[in-house]
């Protein structure tokens, strides 16, 4: 299979690779895919809580080419927006970035995917978090 | 603690000395043809381009004579009769005529037929479509190893039983199967044993008697032939086999397959026979030393590396091995300058990791880590050590991109997280 210009530029450089520490309440985690299905991504990123937006966003990826491009573009994009406006990235944005071909569009779904899933960890650490900040008033 | 991952960048890779790039290591694919075979096919383009049939002028007889060249030469290097010998266009259509000719010729006699798990689709889906007219399949599993059970296949059969076909050596872990005990068997319940030997011919030795085979399928560019020429071989005596035609027309070789003989592609096969006959011995031991150097030089550099599939019955130029944690096709996205192949789904049609892979109980994550290398006639020692570095290289780079081994390190049982279904 060709690869666009983009998704092997991602591949041979990846942007933002790493881990964040997944205890901190400023970090949210998304580990989706599985090994049998031969993808699995995990997208992390750091919120600052004052602004909601997204200072700093890591990936580690076990798949294929497009899987480690789709990834790599998503922690490109999230950082400085907001969680709010990281919600309205959409998978198909990805393939049009990428060029995706039809048989990869499930790689920019599973980043698409792993970008939620990050946001929804953060945000439940501050929903656990706010019930004292309730009880103390 | 946060980490950042310094990811190399993927380099330019420059050749060292005596390595030529890209280079070829996936010959169980295809081969390169020999120029010797290519010498001897050209003049069958031009000057003796006549029709092998045409029995009434020079024109024809210099065809035929190239042709019934060629079938001796296969026969001597499988041990047969130059007239047991069919040609077709390859092994796929050798398959077929095998199975579907045996399955219709024998139909009055059962209607069973037995085959393994691990088989070539030509095999596997000719046996499908025989099951949708009535006939009866038995697929058997193959131990870990990728070798068939042979008390398993005693018990499948029964006297119903009328064809059992299984591979000579596999074309993805290229584990040789015990033939001869299976023709053994095949024959003292006057079973007919066909085999596709599309991997095995020129590469180990064959031979249709000592090894009890009654139908063969054989391969041209599998062996530093042209493609599209291939042969089955179909036993004349103890017993006598007979197989119905599936292209019906002019009656050309024997009534079995009719169609104008592709004389030059003939040619060289004869050729590449004839080079293997001479040549096989001695190359199997290079290409074993070369094969054993890669699997050392590979597993020397990196840890979590899994061979799949009998290394004792193996054939010389094959190694398979599963690189844990890192997927196969953004493997090969890495050693883009080296032309192998990956039991991962992303690369295969089917989007399914390899099932003969899957067969020897090897888990899907680690099916889709798998690469084949096919070392062939014309590697060199400089080259597996080029792709034996570049393997390592790649594969550190991604296991240092890849969560799993991250994971793995951390000591999490991979096994044991609930991984969110797609």
């Amino acid at each position: 299979m060709a690869y666009s210009d983009k998704v092997l530029d991602h591949y041979s450089n990846p942007r933002n690779v790493g881990s964040l520490d997944k205890n901190s309440s400023e970090v949210g985690t998304g580990l989706v895919g599985a090994p049998e299905c031969g993808d699995v991504m995990k997208l992390q990123i750091k919120v600052n809580p004052q602004t909601n937006v997204i200072e700093d966003a890591k990936f580690k990826t076990f798949g294929c080419g497009s899987a480690i491009a789709s990834s790599s573009l998503a922690t490109e994009w999230v950082k400085g927006k907001t969680v709010d406006e990281a919600l309205q990235i959409k998978n198909t944005e990805i393939v049009k970035e990428l060029s995706l071909p039809p048989v990869k569009i499930h790689c920019s779904v599973l980043a698409e995917d792993a970008i939620r899933a990050a946001i929804h960890d953060w945000k439940k650490k501050q929903d656990a978090a706010k019930p004292t900040a309730v009880a103390a008033q | 603690m946060s980490t950042d991952v310094k990811t190399i960048p993927q380099a330019e890779h420059i050749a060292p000395d005596g390595v030529k790039l890209p280079v070829y290591m996936d010959n169980h694919a295809t081969t390169p043809m020999d120029p010797r075979v290519l010498e001897e096919m050209l003049p069958y383009f031009m000057e003796k381009f006549g029709n092998a049939a045409s029995r009434n002028h020079s024109f024809g007889w210099a065809a035929e004579e190239g042709v019934e060249t060629a079938r001796e030469r296969i026969a001597k290097l499988v041990g047969a009769t130059p007239k047991e010998i069919i040609f077709t266009s390859g092994a796929t259509e050798s398959d077929n005529l095998a199975i579907k000719g045996v399955a219709e010729m024998y139909k009055e006699k059962g209607n069973h037929i037995i085959t393994a798990v691990t088989e070539h689709k030509a095999v596997l889906d000719t046996c499908k479509r025989l099951e949708k007219y009535g006939y009866r399949v038995t697929y058997l599993p193959v131990q870990k190893d990728g070798l068939v059970d042979l008390d398993e296949l005693k018990r499948a059969m029964d006297n119903k039983t009328i064809l059992v076909t299984i591979m000579a050596a596999n074309n993805e872990i290229g584990v040789l199967q015990p033939v001869a005990e299976i023709g053994k068997l095949c024959h003292e319940r006057g079973i007919i044993f066909h085999t596709d030997a599309t991997q095995a011919v020129g590469k180990v030795p064959v031979d249709v008697n000592k090894q009890n085979i009654d139908v063969m399928s054989i391969s041209a560019h599998k062996m530093y032939g042209p493609k599209g020429v291939g042969a089955l071989y179909v036993r004349r005596k103890n017993p006598r086999v007979q197989i119905s035609a599936i292209i019906d027309g002019g009656g050309h070789e024997r009534g079995m397959r009719s169609g104008t003989l592709n004389v030059p592609g003939i040619v060289g096969l004869g050729k590449a026979c004839a080079i293997a006959s001479e040549e096989m011995a001695k190359e199997a031991c290079h290409l074993a030393g070369l094969r054993n150097r890669l699997r050392d030089r590979i597993m020397s550099g990196l840890d979590e590396v899994y061979i799949n599939g009998s290394m004792e019955h193996r054939l010389p130029g094959n190694l398979n091995i599963s690189f844990a944690y890192v997927e196969g096709e953004s493997l090969l996205m890495g050693i883009n300058d080296i032309a192998v192949s990956s039991g991962s789904a992303c690369t295969s049609a089917t989007l399914e990791p390899s099932y003969v892979l899957k067969a020897l109980g090897t888990g899907d994550d680690l099916a889709h880590s798998s690469i084949r290398f096919g070392i062939g006639r014309f590697n060199t020692e400089a080259e597996v050590d080029y792709v034996a570095d570049r393997v390592v290289e790649t594969v550190t780079r991604l296991r240092e991109l890849s969560p799993l081994y991250e994971m793995a390190k951390e000591g999490v049982d991979l096994k044991s997280v609930k991984w969110a279904a797609e």
